[in-house]
């Protein structure tokens, strides 16, 4: 099978690169509070493209008095005007907001590829869609907050400190900033330090659709700006996305001082397929589940069961299957797989990778052309894990999946569950029946049939065990922006 | 028939396609719709507009047909961009049986005739579109064609009886009519297996159906006749160059996939020659094993292929209409 894939003439596809002329960059970004672009008061940082490993510019840091100063705006947003408009009137600021990303789709989407190093297929039909969808689907809900089931009046929290993690830049944003704003929070938000970017064209979008000063400010910074951040005694409310680690620590942070808390944290989903799934759909599924964003997706199937009489056919057809990935310019409109975000990252996917072949793990890795400069990492199956194997175990957050087998429905539901994480799973099978009786008994918070992903915001996201608490999406993703009055005022 | 691991039987033939593994509607059309973002520029597309070219089958099939009609569409084949002599031909004009001669004839010297390089002239036999007739007037409508130099038979199922559940009926036919394909030399007309997935309605059925006419010993599956919607989609294809691919693996024969019918511009059939590199391998872009059946694509193409030459679009009145 794999020779008459072989890649020739017409498979290397000439260069599509999407233009990034519509990018009209600042050499320098500052920090965006109170409604307008200030200096920072920390040293200043480069964002890179992973990719060329050029620098696309400057970007200002946070320090402790400027996340006062964030804050402070924030709350004042807050006390003056946020919380005196009607929910209809936030919803149209929601409204303007979700347009603008539409009309500004391709510069947001190129930014996003040009930072973060995804590929730009994904960034045009997965990211910035799901960003504008958000929020309108949040700005549907402000002023419909009553039915939101948590009784009548809900009353919005305050101030919400939000970090957010570099693998979505612009659309984790999105799931944090639109039910905040439409619950009637304001906002000071913390992207990424290797991916501001999106960000801070965001905040022009902001200034665009003349959302009041200080709704939202966004602050850059590495982790110590995070810190402040969260442990600020004025804010409400902390969300985060990110890992376990740094989630474990915000939890120990805020534990007594009265803040809510959501955390999204890290996960390894089981992708289970079953032998009467549809095969080659269950394949672009696998892939789709693991290599979609290079794996850094904190719900990507990096777990592979399949069950064993079918085990030599799916491997060998997935193998197949990934001959035909690209691997390149993330600006490039037939790349598949992108860069990898850091070279810490990159470090770390190696140092796992090459724990997994210590281990006694079979290594396959995809024949690709790896380019000179930048961050790469080839899509990489292991064959013969074994539950108590390291990558089987740990988050690898990179294009790397671990193959393991199971022979009833029974031994693929204890191995699924048996990991610390319960984010998300998938199961592959024709049999409707089969697929609701193992997902009644899977411990994680979202589970898919015969595909994955797949991401709406009406449905409610979030984790099980070391994968966090709350619920982002949906009606469940307002409860965390607000506190139920419990009492009803004539309005 | 090893693969089925019996003697062939109606029994057997349904344990066999009813133990395929089910196709999951909703996946299939989001792969197809991935491999159809795939954006094709400069020298690509010029490579792929030269061999979507090559790989049409020029149709008419109209009860209005004339033999006039004829020449003037074997015309077109032969020389399909009068302005431009780079232009490659395109691998055969398919006709109803009665229109056989007149393709011939007009063909002269280009008709291939068994050879590598001419023009094939292909007929659509057993009583296209719909197929209800008995098994001796199909047979004979094919005999007809073969005898009068068709290099190709574009047979259709018998969807009722497939429908029916009655596959030992739909793979005798297929056995019968590839027999009428034999020349008087003992060589065989390539025998196209027209399946009609608008009539088959699920994406299980088509897999079936492809699985059966390859069993039954059709050396081409063909999606459509182009007289019932939808025609061939980008979907459907993939899922039969799917079962093509894994046939291969199985055997180690090449089977040939024609999709037919809607495909109109050369945007859209770019997206099933990426499809078709895609999943069974650039191999499969040859006329002996992948064909587009056309009309109106041949024209947006030529229009395509001037853009790319001379850097400006013409327009419909620069290319010929047949």
């Amino acid at each position: 099978m794999t020779e008459i894939v072989k890649k020739s003439s017409f498979l290397d596809y000439a260069p599509a690169p999407e233009s990034t002329s519509i990018l009209h960059l600042q050499k320098s970004y500052g920090l965006f509070i109170d409604g307008s672009f200030v200096k920072g008061h920390g040293k200043a940082f480069q964002t890179i493209s992973p990719a060329t490993e050029k620098t696309i510019a400057e970007i200002a840091n946070a320090s402790a008095k400027d996340v006062d100063t964030a804050v402070a705006a924030a709350r004042r947003a807050y006390d003056r005007t946020w919380s005196k408009l009607s929910g209809a009137d936030r919803g149209k600021y929601l409204f303007r907001i979700a347009r603008l990303v539409q009309e500004r789709a391709r510069e947001l989407a190129v930014a996003e590829s040009l930072d973060n190093g995804k590929p730009i297929k994904e960034s045009r039909d997965v990211d910035v869609p799901l960003v504008a969808a958000w929020f309108f689907y949040y700005a549907g809900w402000a002023d419909k907050l009553d039915y939101a089931g948590l009784g009548p009046n809900p009353r919005a929290l305050g101030v919400a400190a939000q970090v957010i993690p570099w693998n979505f830049p612009l659309l984790m944003l999105a799931w944090k900033v639109a039910p905040a704003l439409a619950a009637g929070n304001t906002v000071v938000i913390k992207p990424a330090e290797t991916t501001p970017l999106s960000a801070l064209i965001f905040a022009e979008i902001l200034q665009q659709a003349e959302l009041p000063d200080g709704v939202v400010n966004i602050i850059t910074g590495a982790g110590d700006t995070g810190q402040a951040l969260v442990n600020h005694p004025d804010v409400n409310k902390v969300a985060f996305t990110g890992s376990t680690a740094v989630g474990r620590a915000i939890a120990k942070s805020v534990a007594g001082t009265g803040k809510k808390v959501t955390l999204e944290l890290g996960g390894k989903a089981a992708n289970i397929v079953f032998d009467d799934a549809p095969i080659d759909q269950a394949v672009e599924g696998i892939v789709n589940g693991i290599f979609f964003n290079q794996g850094h997706v904190c719900c990507a199937g990096s777990r592979l069961l399949v069950q064993e009489n079918i085990h030599d056919e799916v491997v060998d057809r997935l193998k197949t299957r990934l001959s035909t990935l690209r691997l390149g310019d993330p600006l490039d409109k037939n790349t598949d797989i992108g860069a990898i975000n850091s070279r810490e990252q990159l470090d770390r996917i190696r140092e796992l990778s090459d724990i997994g072949e210590k281990e006694g793990a079979d290594r396959w890795t995809a024949d690709c052309v790896i380019p000179d400069k930048g961050f790469w990492f080839a899509p990489t199956i292991f064959d013969n894990v074994s539950t108590s194997s390291t990558i089987a175990r740990e988050e690898v957050f990179g294009p790397v999946l671990s193959v393991l087998t199971f022979r009833t429905p029974a031994e693929a539901i204890a191995k699924a569950n048996n990991t610390p994480y319960g984010l998300s799973a998938g199961i592959w099978s024709d049999k409707g029946s089969k697929i609701l009786a193992v997902a009644d008994q899977l411990r994680a918070g979202v589970i898919w049939a015969n595909t994955f992903n797949r991401f709406d915001p009406a449905s409610p996201f979030g984790g099980y065990k070391e994968s966090g608490y709350g619920r982002e999406g949906g009606r469940h993703g307002l409860a965390a922006y607000l506190e139920s009055a419990g009492w009803s005022a004539s309005k | 028939m090893d693969l089925i691991g019996a003697d062939l039987t109606e029994k057997s033939l349904k344990l066999h396609l009813e133990g395929l593994p089910g196709v999951d509607a909703v996946g299939l059309e989001q792969r197809a719709a991935g491999l159809g973002t795939r954006s094709i520029k400069t020298t690509s597309k010029a490579w792929a507009l030269d061999t979507i070219i090559k790989l049409i089958d020029l149709t008419t099939l109209e009860g209005a047909d004339t033999p006039g009609k004829v020449r003037s569409l074997v015309a077109k084949a032969v020389n399909p961009d009068p302005s431009d002599p780079s232009t490659p031909r395109v691998a055969a004009v398919c006709v109803y049986g009665d229109m056989v001669p007149s393709a011939v004839e007009a063909l002269g010297s280009s008709w291939s005739n068994g050879k590598d390089d001419g023009i094939n002239v292909a007929a659509v036999a057993t009583a296209f579109p719909s197929g209800r007739a008995s098994l001796a007037v199909k047979l004979a409508d094919t005999a007809d064609a073969v005898a009068n130099g068709a290099d190709e038979i574009d047979m259709v199922i018998d969807r009722g009886a497939f429908l029916a559940g009655k596959y030992g009926i739909v793979f005798d036919q297929i056995v019968a009519v590839k027999e009428a394909c034999r020349r008087a030399d003992g060589t065989y007309a390539h025998l196209k297996v027209i399946l009609e997935t608008g009539e088959l309605n699920t994406y299980d059925n088509v897999r079936k159906a492809s699985w059966l006419s390859i069993l039954a010993g059709g050396d081409f599956i063909k999606t459509s006749t182009g007289k019932v919607a939808p025609a061939a989609t980008l979907p459907v294809t993939l899922l039969m160059l799917e079962v093509v691919r894994d046939w291969h693996k199985l055997t180690g024969e090449r089977i040939g996939v024609k999709p037919a019918g809607g495909i109109r511009s050369s945007k859209d059939a770019i997206k099933y020659l990426v499809t078709v590199a895609e999943t069974v391998g650039e191999e499969w872009l040859q006329p002996h094993l992948f064909r587009f059946g056309a009309s109106s694509l041949l024209n947006d193409v030529l229009l395509q292929r001037q853009k790319l030459t001379t850097g400006r679009y013409s327009g419909p009145d620069y290319v010929t209409i047949d």
